[in-house]
């Protein structure tokens, strides 16, 4: 993106007036552009015009679609600056091209909250974001910042959205009364057998095993239990998806009819028409999203890209075209009524309603759940 | 011929030559050595490792009964899958070899057509084909048929037909190279000697067509073996390959020293089997299929 030098100086005299930096750095940051603006050369305008394009990678499908409709083409519309798109199924996928790539590569993604943040800080790959150009932040939730900040006092990441993985049913075949009955059970229902997905996802498959051996999903006393309900469910599965355009298949197609699925992708089918209920059982698996800037990225233009994406009116778009509630507080942000409306919108602000993961409990454990995940997929 | 004539200069050779073993040494066989190296890290938590040298990971897959299975499965449906391809892939191709159809380059063009389309979406095209709302289970339900749909997706079986619908024409094309290199008069001979026509595809055309046969075998079960998208896209849990492992072990445990050691594992392997048909076929007939 092209900042003008006024802009440049805007902020820099901002973060001064701030107190981000000391009179001395101001005075000398001044100089220097006064300096390089005096001796500039016709081709530096080129040069430092070169940031025309921010990179974005996330989830695909409806969601990314609703974020680029109501956040980004408005945002290249507004400055001009193109936001180059890229698609996961699986954020582990992206944190092995980060890895072999160069900084810079990769430079905003939208990230599964505070589990995932703790792997970009181990492999180094988070930067250090300037709150004070983001003056949008100040509407976004506290209980769903302050995690985040619990990990690096300063952050890397702004988040964005939250939702809840749930149980998604075919209302044709089981009652709404069934479904609120059995809860995480109807996972290890054998009346269903051969007709059961989940997401195929260590985290997603231990979180519903401790719900249904009635443990605290933060704190898992019995593993052994905990495995021998993962394997339960693998054996009466038909498929365990591993993207959201496959449960949205999955589901529509009849293949399954009862499943752990993300709540706004369920929204989605609900809209369509689908005969899909959705419910969350007591302790259900909450979760945050974020977006996380990656070291090397031209971080003015990417502040500048999340601040219009948390603009209210951008956000409150994005949220109800990917039915995800936003991170905005509805004690600050007059909410609509359809977010009001969707799955795991917590009209509180203080998102005590909801059970998210406990990031260091789960930092703890990841690798060794995760590959005995894997073994256990496959029929260990 | 002029005495110490030869049919190159050397120098010449190693200078066209010379570009190509470059590439060759920069993306093949440094990948490998640096994978080798990989293997030897240690793993420090997801997505990070440490470049203190341990046997670990090596350990662990020699002596982890599941690795065992997955390579052994790996194997059997990599052999399951090219034995099949052969002996539905040599009749379309004695046929195209054998027809006086005058346009029998359509028929080769036929072969190829379906290279036309993404690899993935022939794949995904098979859950339209085998699911339960698929194209098999709707025709057999309303002929009346069966009454409830047959678990045909997410199979070993789903997996393996997913596999011969790519592998078939590599088969196909291999065995038809084979048998148009094969001398005509040879199987005239053969009948006007007495041999019945049965005789002499037995004795003449199915001996010189050998060597077609094993390349496509060998392609095919490589392929096969080495394949990850198939059983991810048509398989079920347990349906996985080696591929599979590998790929879950560095995409989704950010395991990569493990990853590199499972990698080079299957290197191995499908190398032996290409060092061991190398050996008693040669692999010049592969090339052959290939630039068919």
């Amino acid at each position: 993106m092209k900042l003008t030098t006024t802009k440049r100086l805007e902020r820099l005299n901002e973060r001064y007036a701030n107190g981000d930096i000391s009179r001395r750095s101001f005075l000398t940051l001044t100089a220097a552009a006064a300096a390089a603006t005096g001796l500039s050369m016709p081709w530096m305008g080129r040069a430092l015009a070169a940031v025309s394009e921010v990179r974005f990678d996330g989830w695909g499908g409806v969601v990314q679609e609703a974020i680029d409709k109501y956040a980004f083409q408005p945002y290249t519309a507004k400055s001009k600056v193109k936001v180059v798109q890229g698609t996961f199924g699986d954020e582990n996928e992206i944190i092995t091209k980060i890895k072999t790539s160069k900084p810079g590569d990769f430079q905003i993604v939208h990230s599964s909250g505070v589990n995932y943040y703790i792997k970009y800080v181990n492999g180094g790959f988070n930067s250090e974001i300037n709150e004070a150009n983001i003056p949008n932040m100040a509407n976004v939730l506290t209980a769903m910042i302050e995690p985040f900040r619990k990990i690096t006092p300063k952050l890397s990441a702004v988040p964005y959205d939250y939702g809840t993985t749930g149980i998604a049913y075919n209302n044709k075949v089981i009652s709404p009364e069934e479904a609120k009955e059995k809860g995480a059970n109807l996972l290890t229902d054998t009346k269903y057998a051969g007709k059961i997905g989940g997401y195929a996802d260590m985290t997603t498959r231990v979180w519903y095993a401790a719900l249904q051996t009635k443990q605290d999903p933060n704190n898992i006393q019995d593993m052994d239990a905990v495995w021998a309900k993962v394997r339960e469910t693998r054996d009466l599965a038909k498929k365990f998806w591993s993207s959201g355009a496959e449960l949205m298949d999955l589901l529509s197609r009849n293949e399954i009819v009862v499943t752990d699925a993300w709540s706004g992708r369920v929204a989605a089918l609900q809209q369509q028409g689908q005969p899909i209920g959705y419910l969350d059982p007591a302790g259900s698996y909450a979760w945050m999203e974020d977006m996380l800037v990656l070291k090397g990225s031209p971080m003015a233009e990417c502040e500048e890209l999340i601040n219009f994406m948390l603009d209210p009116a951008t956000s409150i778009a994005v949220a109800e075209g990917q039915n995800y509630p936003p991170s905005l507080d509805p004690t600050k942000v007059k909410l609509t009524d359809k977010i009001a409306a969707l799955p795991a919108f917590d009209p509180t602000g203080s998102m005590k309603s909801l059970t998210f993961a406990d990031p260091l409990y789960w930092a703890k454990n990841e690798d060794a759940w995760t590959k005995q995940w894997d073994r256990v997929s496959k029929g260990a | 011929m002029t005495k110490g004539w030869k049919l190159y200069d050397q120098r010449l050779a190693w200078v066209l030559v010379a570009p190509v073993l470059l590439l060759l040494t920069l993306l093949l066989l440094l990948p490998i050595a640096m994978m080798t190296v990989y293997t030897f890290f240690t793993f420090v938590t997801a997505g990070v490792e440490s470049a203190v040298l341990t046997f670990d990971n090596w350990k662990e897959f020699l002596t982890d009964s599941y690795y065992h299975g997955f390579l052994w499965k790996t194997v059997r449906v990599g052999a399951i899958t090219a034995v099949i391809c052969a002996i539905l892939g040599y009749f379309p191709a004695y046929f195209i070899w054998a027809t006086t159809f005058r346009h029998k380059w359509l028929l080769l063009l036929l072969l190829i057509v379906p290279f036309w389309i993404s690899f993935t979406i022939r794949t995904f095209s098979w859950i339209h084909i085998l699911g339960e709302q698929g194209l098999i289970n709707v025709v057999l339900i309303r002929l009346g048929v069966i009454n409830e749909p047959l678990p045909m997706l997410y199979t070993e079986g789903a997996v393996i037909m997913g596999l011969l619908h790519f592998l078939l024409p590599y088969m196909i094309l291999n065995v038809y190279v084979s048998l148009e290199s094969i001398d005509r008069t040879l199987i005239a001979a053969a009948r006007s000697m007495g041999c019945t026509s049965a005789q002499a595809f037995r004795e003449v055309t199915l001996p010189l067509s050998m060597p077609g046969l094993g390349a496509g075998l060998l392609l095919c079960f490589v392929l096969a073996a080495g394949s990850y998208v198939t059983p991810q896209l048509l398989g079920g849990s347990r349906d996985a390959l080696f591929g599979n492992l590998i790929y879950d072990t560095i995409m989704g445990q950010l395991n990569w020293p493990m990853g590199a050691t499972l990698s080079i594992v299957l290197f191995v392997l499908l190398g032996a089997a290409a060092a061991a048909y190398s050996r008693y076929m040669g692999l010049s007939q592969i090339m052959k299929g290939l630039s068919a």
